[in-house]
């Protein structure tokens, strides 16, 4: 069945892919101000809510180039998220050459990115937030934050968070759940959360036995919940229910020795009955989810689950212009979104509730073009003022790009290729692993790549290096481990983020085959074979299990970068693919 | 309203403490403890490996282990006449985990923690009225680390 045909047979209403088209059509080569008309949200339903979510921390208007390889495997190949470049904008019927085109797709990245200048920045966001607030129904709107706000910038990993909160205070979150957010210290979290202005929701974060055998404080002692696990507003005459779920597997891809006391999971059985008794006592029009799963979970927690009308979502990154319905175990529906990263996008979800339940929506993910929006001068002011101290710092250049760097992508981007060639040239190493974190901004070439550029890749809570020597077999380990948390057909098994990055070494990849057999034929960078029980000195960071010994990892690419003085990547150590052909989450990819 | 999670759980250790002198006397299963795969166990333990999924047995254990070393696991039965439930990890070198006698009466809700190298399914076994019926779920154990 086509997807207009499924659309329109669920009866409901979902124009954002066609606005944006139609909006779309208009705009090659418009003016400025005819461009701003795609803020003009016409007015619909009677609430409103507002959500973006995965701004790691960047305050100020940047570059984001979403990714050339975004594979779906098994039921998730050719659906959204799974679609880039021409195959998305083909899917949400978004001209080429667009504004809408170049905010959801790698295309013709420099070009555009230089037509149409940054992306986010709170101070613009601001305006935006202030702007469709106001024309809300009853001039009221809540604004949903999914997680990943607290962190990925110098000024954020320095403050420990707290430059974010007060940010977000001055944006007026009213409502937020979390993922890196747990990167600090379990009471540095409860301070952060503390200083919040709006309510911190997790239906799936519990104390371990342990901490509630030693008195550690929760929401609540009985259900042994760390934070509420929802909240209940009334908005336009109606009652809305936001539940909250923070990345299930905050332990296990993070440092679980920063926060010993929770323990988290993706707790499908547990949110039904918070669901079902949710609608039983408290009789809502509308359940929602503002959730940390990652896109491929949300898809199959809405499946197996039922009674969620709304899964706003996040922690993929992926800005998908066109909202997913997916058809319930219970018979009913729920609309699944994910809305981006780094402050790029902000959602908009008009429903029009009645009678207890949820009639119709639109939904909008509106790309925030910084030179498109008058940045809020409070918002401006505060910015200025928290960076202030750390402004020598943050604009050091240490070196000029000569290529476009961005990380986002299932394989090695070139900013995580410059950081592999550092770790080995700084380090020695034969190898260079490095993870594959899906946040991290872009440079364009003749840019400085300044110590604030450096720090939106790597500033983490555990940003410590090692060297140490590994056997092929080890390595081979690591890679399959890792492939395997981003192809296992069954997403709720996906822990990861996507997959290690690499240097000084190559394979081939078989995403579709098992755990075990994806990675073969590994080589050096020389075409040396990598052997089984032969050892190799390799360098890394972000160790989750416990400390590593060296410096932070942005001093030792620092030192690479000062000495390189220009940085032009023309390789990449990304894997050779086998069982792709024709994927539509794959283009441009070297063969 | 309940009694508290953290007065249940010192009960529990309470209880726990308890129940751990008299093991000894009581008879070991200790072949199907040692026994080296699911089937050897489940034949030690109940004379056959006959046993069919019901979702009257509810298995409750993370999709991917926070720690392989510690995974919490939760088996509950709305099955009438319960006499055991056991917990079989199909991939650990000793495959039965754990077995709970229950008595008369008793309510057939049982957690442990259990310890596992590797990614495995994980088996919940409950004996009710002589016939045994089963639960399985995977349970990921993996390296961890670059998520995000």
């Amino acid at each position: 069945m086509e997807r207009r045909d499924f659309l329109r047979l669920l009866g409901i209403g979902v124009l954002a892919g066609g606005a944006a088209g139609c909006a779309a059509r208009g705009t090659r080569g418009a003016t400025a101000s005819s461009l701003k008309a795609m803020y003009d949200v016409a007015p619909f339903g009677n609430v409103r809510l507002l959500h973006f979510t995965d701004c790691h921390a960047q305050l100020l208007p940047v570059y984001f180039r979403e990714p050339n390889v975004n594979l779906g495997i098994g039921a998730a190949r050719g659906r959204p998220p799974h679609l880039v470049g021409e195959a998305l904008l083909r899917y949400a019927d978004i001209a080429p050459g667009t504004p809408q085109a170049h905010a959801y797709t790698y295309l013709d990245f420099e070009a555009e990115a230089r037509r149409l200048g940054r992306v986010g920045g709170f101070a613009h966001l601001a305006t935006l937030v202030k702007k469709l607030r106001a024309e809300a129904p009853g001039g009221k709107a809540l604004l949903l934050d999914g997680g990943d706000t607290w962190q990925g910038s110098g000024t954020a990993l320095w403050t420990r968070g707290g430059d974010m909160v007060d940010a977000c205070n001055l944006l007026g979150v009213d409502i937020m759940t979390g993922h890196w957010e747990f990167t600090y210290l379990e009471d540095e979290v409860r301070a952060n959360i503390d200083a919040f202005d709006g309510e911190f929701v997790a239906q799936n974060i519990k104390l371990t036995d342990d901490a509630a055998f030693f008195d550690v404080p929760a929401f609540d002692e009985i259900s042994g919940h760390a934070f509420p696990p929802y909240t209940l507003r009334e908005m336009g005459g109606q009652r809305i229910a936001v539940i909250g779920q923070a990345f299930p597997y905050t332990p296990i891809a993070n440092p679980s020795r920063f926060i010993p006391n929770w323990t988290f999971g993706i707790r499908a059985q547990e949110l039904q009955a918070l669901v079902d008794d949710i609608r039983a006592r408290e009789n809502p029009a509308a359940v929602i989810l503002l959730s940390h799963n990652g896109m491929d979970v949300d898809l199959k927690l809405a499946s197996v689950t039922s009674g969620l009308d709304v899964i706003l979502g996040g922690h993929t990154h992926d800005g998908v212009p066109v909202p997913s319905i997916v058809a319930n175990a219970g018979g009913g529906r729920t609309v699944v979104t994910n809305a981006g990263s780094n402050g790029k996008f902000l959602a908009v979800l008009d429903l029009d509730l009645d009678g207890g339940r949820m009639k119709d929506f639109r939904y909008r993910l509106l790309p925030v073009f910084s030179d498109l929006l008058t940045a809020d001068a409070e918002m401006a002011d505060y910015i200025t003022g928290v960076r202030a101290p750390y402004k020598e710092q943050l604009r050091e250049t240490l070196a000029v790009a000569e290529s476009v760097l961005y990380r986002r992508g299932n394989f090695n981007g070139t900013f995580d290729q410059v950081i592999c060639d550092g770790l080995m040239a700084v380090e020695d190493a034969q190898i260079a692993l490095s993870p594959g974190f899906r946040w991290g901004t872009s440079i364009l070439p003749g840019d400085p790549i300044t110590m604030e550029r450096l720090l939106d890749q790597t500033c983490i809570t555990y940003p410590e290096t090692y060297v140490r020597e590994m056997t092929g077999e080890e390595l081979k380990l690591i890679l399959e481990d890792v492939a395997d948390n981003l192809f296992n057909p069954d997403p709720f098994y996906q822990q990861g983020g996507d997959m290690v990055r690499l240097g000084g070494m190559n394979y081939v990849c078989d995403p579709l085959a098992e755990i075990g057999q994806r990675i073969s034929n590994m080589t050096l960078d020389s075409g040396e074979l990598i052997e089984a029980g032969k050892r190799y000195k390799v360098a890394g960071w972000a160790t989750v299990g416990s400390q590593s010994p060296g410096r932070p990892v942005w001093d030792v690419v620092a030192e690479y970068l000062r000495a390189e003085k220009t940085i032009s990547v023309d390789r990449l150590n990304t894997p050779v693919l086998k069982n792709v052909a024709n994927n539509p989450g794959i283009s441009a990819y070297p063969s | 309203m309940g009694v508290s999670r953290r007065l249940f759980l010192r009960g529990a250790a309470a209880a726990a403490a308890l129940m751990a002198l008299p093991r000894a006397l009581l008879a070991w299963p200790e072949k199907a403890f040692k026994a080296g795969s699911s089937d050897d166990a489940m034949q030690a333990l109940f004379g056959t490996t006959d046993a069919s999924a019901s979702s009257a047995v509810v298995l409750s254990a993370p999709d991917i282990a926070e720690n392989g070393r510690v995974v919490p696991v939760s088996v509950s039965s709305t099955l009438d006449g319960v006499e055991s439930i056991s917990i079989i990890v199909e991939q650990n070198p000793s495959p039965l985990a754990a077995s709970f006698d229950l008595g008369p009466g008793a309510v057939a809700d049982v957690s442990t923690r259990l310890k596992m190298g590797k990614t495995s399914n994980v088996i919940a076994v409950v004996k009710a009225d002589g016939k045994l019926y089963t639960a399985t779920k995977e349970v990921k154990v993996t390296i961890g680390g670059c998520g995000g």
